[in-house]
């Protein structure tokens, strides 16, 4: 298993105590990748019946406007206008991406957030993982991973670095259960990168702790697992996920 | 068109030897000969997958008797050419993964990198054991004049081939004994020592003893599968597949009858993509789960790396000559055959108006499928493929059809000039290794310049001479 739940610490947001374990034994990033996103691996013996992964600890975040700073990255910014599966464009998005274009990139991807947004409509269950930009676009709905995938194919039309970005979220209190949540983040050069919450309609604040990032949400994925096939019979894999933040506020 | 053994009636000093051995023998004798030749390699099950031929598709290779003579002199300009082609490769690659000077300083384009599919962000900043990426490069070579030898492209991945290069060397020497008891061919059948040595010299941090090396095979099903097990068996090497292989506490592991071992360094000769489904397939069953993570944290060496083959890419290839100049100071010793980029919209124009006379290709295509030889081609051939040009025109490159070198070869009970091209296979590892010789690849069609084994080409003993004759 490919552990990618280490919170870093940049500017805005400090990770003062973390710790992710597999039914109870304790997994330490071993390695950091170009964007400065620690890894762990974690292997079983044997069949597994339940895999217990918990990741835990405090975050201090500070409001920012989105921007990122302070982070050791060593990618080339341009990497991020290359095209995946999911984020492949085509005339729909192509058009929605000419349509926000402005002179200045800043409002450029102020304006294709809200586009992106007006144009699907937030509908849970209506997508999966494996939804792309261009289908999420047609059907006009989708959840958070699709807003960010729209985003990110839009703003790599107009020459625009994007990224996606997995993380968790607080909602206000009249928001429901806090989520493991994805959102976007756009290079605007002069101020570098800037995160883009679509599916909220805002940019991320102080109720977002960033995780992970990659060009979309499969490679940003917190937790990639193989199964290795019994020799006999048939292997099931399920995944359920449960959050909980609680938000201190300092003096 | 220049014929290498025979120039203006006169027979090159090279093939000397050749041309009397082919007088004394006789071509019926020859004949029986080559029909010897055919039953052994059938015997020892060498075949090559062709595909979308029809027939056969375990096809055999076909062999053809006439040795193709490089001169002594001639290799040392050729093989100063291909380790410096090999040196600039490994530096360029050490470089997009680093700090990309040649990025910033405008001598390649960035987007050229950055954009390519082969080009893994997840290498990023790493180190690889001796800063080696491409350990095989197989440098495809075509010959079209005495004193002038063309580079066609480069193969940083896992250039394939070098089996028939030490098996048609074993078949001559069966059959012709006599023919190497004075000593001129310079011997290949180091490569497996070689190769072997090659691997163990970029052990990764973690290997306290002397290494432990693995072929790493797709499995039966791959035409080159013979390849695999005959060069992991002349290297006392183990040949696994995927799931013979785990990751455990960082390093790599191979299950075997008397509990797992561990595996130092890895020979793959699967792609990038079937690696480890934790970061290039997640939808794929194929490779091994955690091995990019081991790699990355120093536990295996995989060879070549991850991510080398951004170097072999066909509008990659136009700029070799700009990376021998930007990192080793240095004069191309070989030539890059002229290349129009159809990316280019002025190459673009140049190649539509004259796609009968040229050679097209895709950037990304291999062994010989997908491109246009416009000379041959039927009109409807050349407009079905100026439609697919202009849909993509970042997806191809054109080449002049060029003149390529012609070699003796046993067709139909005679001896006739054939296309030939040659594949050398250098070694990187704490030092250059190459092997005097290579794989020959002829095209047996009359007049055929597609060469490639999965378009009708066959192979020749490939012979360096030690020592010219004065």
């Amino acid at each position: 298993m490919r552990l990618r739940l280490f919170p870093t610490t940049f500017d805005t947001q400090l990770v003062s105590r973390w710790r992710v374990s597999v039914n109870g034994e304790a997994v330490h990033p071993n390695l950091t990748d170009g964007c400065a996103v620690p890894e762990g691996v974690w292997s079983g013996d044997g069949p597994t019946e339940m895999l217990e992964i918990v990741a835990e600890g405090d975050v201090e975040r500070s409001d920012d406007a989105g921007v990122v700073r302070g982070l050791k990255e060593r990618t080339p910014t341009e990497l991020f206008l290359r095209p995946t599966d999911l984020t492949t464009t085509n005339e729909a998005i192509r058009g929605l991406a000419e349509g926000a274009r402005r002179p200045d990139r800043l409002d450029t991807l102020h304006t294709l957030a809200a586009a992106v947004r007006d144009a699907v409509d937030y509908r849970p269950e209506t997508t999966d993982m494996a939804t792309s930009a261009a289908e999420a676009l047609a059907q006009k709905a989708g959840v958070c991973q699709d807003h960010a995938h729209v985003f990110c194919a839009a703003a790599r039309h107009l020459g625009l670095p994007a990224r996606y970005v997995a993380g968790y979220y607080l909602p206000g209190e009249d928001a429901g259960l806090s989520q493991t949540h994805g959102w976007a983040e756009g290079y605007a050069e002069g101020l570098g990168w800037v995160g883009f919450d679509v599916a909220n309609r805002t940019c991320p604040t102080r109720d977002h702790v960033r995780v992970a990032i990659g060009l979309d949400a499969s490679r940003a994925a917190l937790i990639s697992g193989a199964v290795a096939a019994p020799a006999t019979g048939s292997s099931e894999e399920r995944m359920t996920a449960s959050v909980a933040i609680s938000s201190q506020q300092q003096q | 068109m220049f014929d290498e053994m025979t120039v203006g009636g006169q027979v090159r000093p090279p093939y000397a030897p050749v041309a009397a051995w082919l007088d004394e023998t006789g071509l019926p004798l020859l004949d029986l000969r080559a029909k010897e030749a055919e039953a052994l390699f059938r015997r020892v099950g060498i075949t090559f997958a062709v595909y979308g031929e029809g027939g056969d598709p375990e096809r055999l290779i076909p062999f053809d008797l006439v040795p193709r003579v490089i001169g002594a002199a001639e290799w040392a300009q050729l093989a100063a050419g291909i380790e410096q082609r090999a040196r600039a490769l490994n530096a360029f690659l050490y470089d997009v993964y680093h700090r990309r000077e040649i990025l910033r300083a405008g001598r390649v384009p960035s987007r050229l990198v950055t954009s390519n599919p082969a080009f893994l962000p997840e290498m990023i900043g790493f180190d690889p054991p001796g800063r080696v990426y491409s350990h095989v490069v197989g440098i495809d070579l075509v010959r079209t004049a005495e004193d002038h030898f063309a580079v066609l492209e480069d193969n940083c991945r896992t250039p394939s081939g070098v089996s028939y290069m030490l098996e048609n060397r074993e078949i001559m020497m069966r059959l012709f004994p006599d023919l190497f008891a004075e000593g001129r061919v310079r011997p290949v059948d180091g490569y497996p020592n070689d190769l072997r040595r090659t691997l163990e010299e970029v052990a990764p941090p973690a290997c306290r003893q002397d290494p432990e090396v693995a072929v790493l095979t797709p499995g039966p099903f791959n035409s080159a599968y013979y390849e695999h097990s005959y060069l992991a068996d002349l290297m006392g090497a183990a040949l696994v597949e995927a799931r013979d292989l785990f990751v455990r506490d960082g390093r790599v592991w191979r299950r075997t009858t008397r509990g797992p071992r561990v595996v130092d360094v890895i020979y793959r000769r699967i792609d990038d993509d079937f690696l480890d489904p934790l970061v290039f397939r997640p939808d794929s069953m194929l490779g091994v789960p955690g091995l990019m993570n081991a790699y990355l944290s120093g536990g295996v060496t995989i060879c070549s790396a991850p991510g080398a083959g951004v170097a072999d890419d066909k509008a990659i290839y136009t700029y070799v000559p700009e990376m021998i100049d930007f990192y080793l100071g240095e004069k191309p010793i070989l030539a890059n055959v002229p290349t129009w980029k159809c990316s280019d919209p002025d190459d673009l124009a140049h190649v539509l108006a004259h796609l009968p006379e040229l050679v097209v290709k895709e950037v990304d295509g291999s062994g010989g499928y997908g491109m246009l030889v416009g000379p041959r081609a039927t009109k409807q051939e050349v407009d079905a493929y100026r439609k697919r040009v202009e849909a993509d025109p970042e997806g191809f490159i054109a080449q002049p059809t060029l003149d390529l070198s012609t070699a003796p070869t046993l067709v139909g009970g005679e001896i006739e000039g054939r296309h030939v091209d040659l594949r050398p296979y250098c070694l990187v590892g704490k030092e250059i290794r190459l092997t005097p010789g290579g794989l020959t690849r002829v095209a047996l069609r009359k007049g055929s310049l597609v060469v490639n084994s999965s378009q009708g080409g066959g192979v020749k003993d490939t012979w360096v001479l030690s020592e010219d004759a004065r």
